[in-house]
Formats: C-alpha cells, structure tokens, sequence
C-alpha cells in the first residue's frame, strides 16, 4: 500500500510553515468499511496527513540529513469529517526546531471549517541508528513532484511553483 | 533571576502541556515516570519545551543523563554499585541521590527524576 497521505503542497515556507492537500476520493478502499453508507477519512489519516506534511517541514528545515521520525502527539482534537470530493488542507507551523527533533502546530481544514487541530512533536535521529532507512525514507523519490513548490525563507514572499 | 515559586509553576506549565496531566498532579515530589505517566520519548519534548519556555539551552544529558541503567560497569546483582552512585552524584547534582543510594535498585533510577529535580536543576541554569 502506498503510505502518501498528501497530495500536494500548495505553500511551503522553510523553517517557518507550509500547507499540504488531500483529496478524499470515493476510490479509497478503506472508505467502504469506514463506514458503510457513511463514508468518511479516518481521523487517524488525517493524523497521519498532518504528520507527513509536518514531518516534511520539520526534515527540510534540517536538511534531510537525518531520519524524521513522529515522536508523540501531545494534543489532537477533531471537530468534524471529511467526505470524498473534499480537500482537505493539512496548515503546519514549526514551533520549535532542534537538532534532535521539533514540534509543529496544524489544523486540518474542509474549506473554512475545521476538522482538526492537533499538535506533532518528531524526533530526529541520525541515519547511523536507523540502518534500515531508505534514503528517502518518508518521501520516496518517485513523489517528490508534492515537493513542487515555490520555497522561501521565513517571513519572506515566495516565487510561484514551476508546474 | 526568577523566584523558586516563579520557576515551580512554569515548570509545571511545562509538565502539563507535554504530558497532559492536571496542574494539581504536578508536585515537587512527583515523579516523572511513576507518578506523572511519562515515557522514554516524553523527555526530549519535555526538553524542548523547557528550553523555550525558559530561553535556555539544555545540553542532552545534562537535566536527564541517558544509559544510566544499561552501563553494566555501574550496576551488579540489579543493584547500583558504589561507584555507580557517585557517578549519579557527579552526573546529577540536582537530583536527591541520597535518597536513591538507600536503595539503589536500577529500577529506582526513574525516581531521581522529580519535578522538584527540574526545578532545582532550572534554578542553578537560570542562576549561572
């Protein structure tokens, strides 16, 4: 299975932020059984979306010399559901950024209302302890096109994306 | 230089925050892992956040020294040698390790780590 739990990037600000979308599609398998006749994304996905683009956030502001790994997730809460047909918008904000991990802040959005808000503290752990990593373990290069965003420091405005 | 009291309460801020326990659970002799639920990876993000909050850098293993339990040189039979416990001393000048030198079974090394250690270890940081 592939484990890409976002489609794209729309905004990426190293070191400071970055929004990431989902499309919930009817094709989704897991949607038959959750739940029948009521199709929703799990919110556990969307934890995972939220981490994928928080743990890509997280890993470019370090470079991606380490292994960016979720650590714990001290704060989640949910106020609603996505359906298929629905974007979902995954906004992270690095709260903080050491050489050894980092905590982002995110909401995930259906267009203005809130699905979920919840808080992401990674580990980051040199590649020596994690032997088997690939190197491109949480993208693997084949979908580095969601990577395809304009990119600028913090604070400062970015060029639009190449497409 | 912030009064004892000022530190305790950001500390225990911190604690709340990063291990989802109620203010009034957070006591100078809570412990972290037995009384306040904390887990091996609870420690870098408590970390984290005490460095931001407090403006300071902690240097990894300063406030939590790390491998104590696994170096074999320091512990015999479960127990924690003599010379373990002054390593413990030297490592941890903030921690009661008389109380632990009592007695010294590896397993109660999680007990060093109170929230009455952080804020002593926080107040000789602030203090320096």
């Amino acid at each position: 299975m592939r484990w890409i739990w976002i489609d794209r990037f729309v905004e990426f600000a190293s070191g400071s932020h970055a929004t990431a979308i989902k499309c919930v599609t009817m094709a989704e398998e897991h949607l038959a059984d959750h739940f029948p006749g009521f199709p929703v994304m799990p919110h556990s996905l969307i934890i995972e979306g939220l981490a994928q683009t928080g743990g890509i956030l997280v890993g470019e502001a370090l470079k991606f010399s380490t292994v960016v790994v979720l650590a714990k997730i001290p704060k989640v809460s949910f106020q609603g559901y996505a359906h298929p047909g629905d974007t979902l918008s995954y906004q992270v904000r690095l709260l903080d950024l050491q050489p050894d991990g980092g905590i982002v802040e995110g909401t995930a959005r259906v267009g203005d209302q809130l699905v979920a808000e919840i808080e992401i503290v990674f580990a980051s752990l040199p590649r020596s302890v994690v032997p088997n990593a690939r190197q491109d373990f949480v993208i693997p290069s084949e979908m580095l096109r969601i990577l395809n965003v304009g990119s600028a420091p913090a604070g400062q405005a970015g060029e639009a994306p190449a497409v | 230089m912030p009064t004892s009291d000022e530190v305790f309460n950001k500390v225990r801020e911190t604690l709340v925050d990063a291990l989802g326990v109620d203010d009034d659970e957070v006591t100078p002799e809570a412990t972290l892992v037995g009384d306040l639920g904390a887990e091996s990876i609870d420690f870098l993000d408590i970390i984290f956040r005490l460095e931001k909050n407090f403006n300071i850098k902690i240097p990894r293993g300063e406030l939590f020294p790390e491998n104590l339990a696994t170096d074999e040189s320091l512990v015999k039979d479960g127990l924690v040698t003599a010379e373990g416990i002054e390593k413990l001393r030297a490592s941890m000048p903030h921690a009661d390790v008389s109380k632990f030198a009592a007695n010294p079974k590896v397993e109660n090394i999680q007990e060093l780590f109170t929230v009455g250690m952080i804020v002593k270890f926080l107040e000789k940081k602030l203090s320096a």
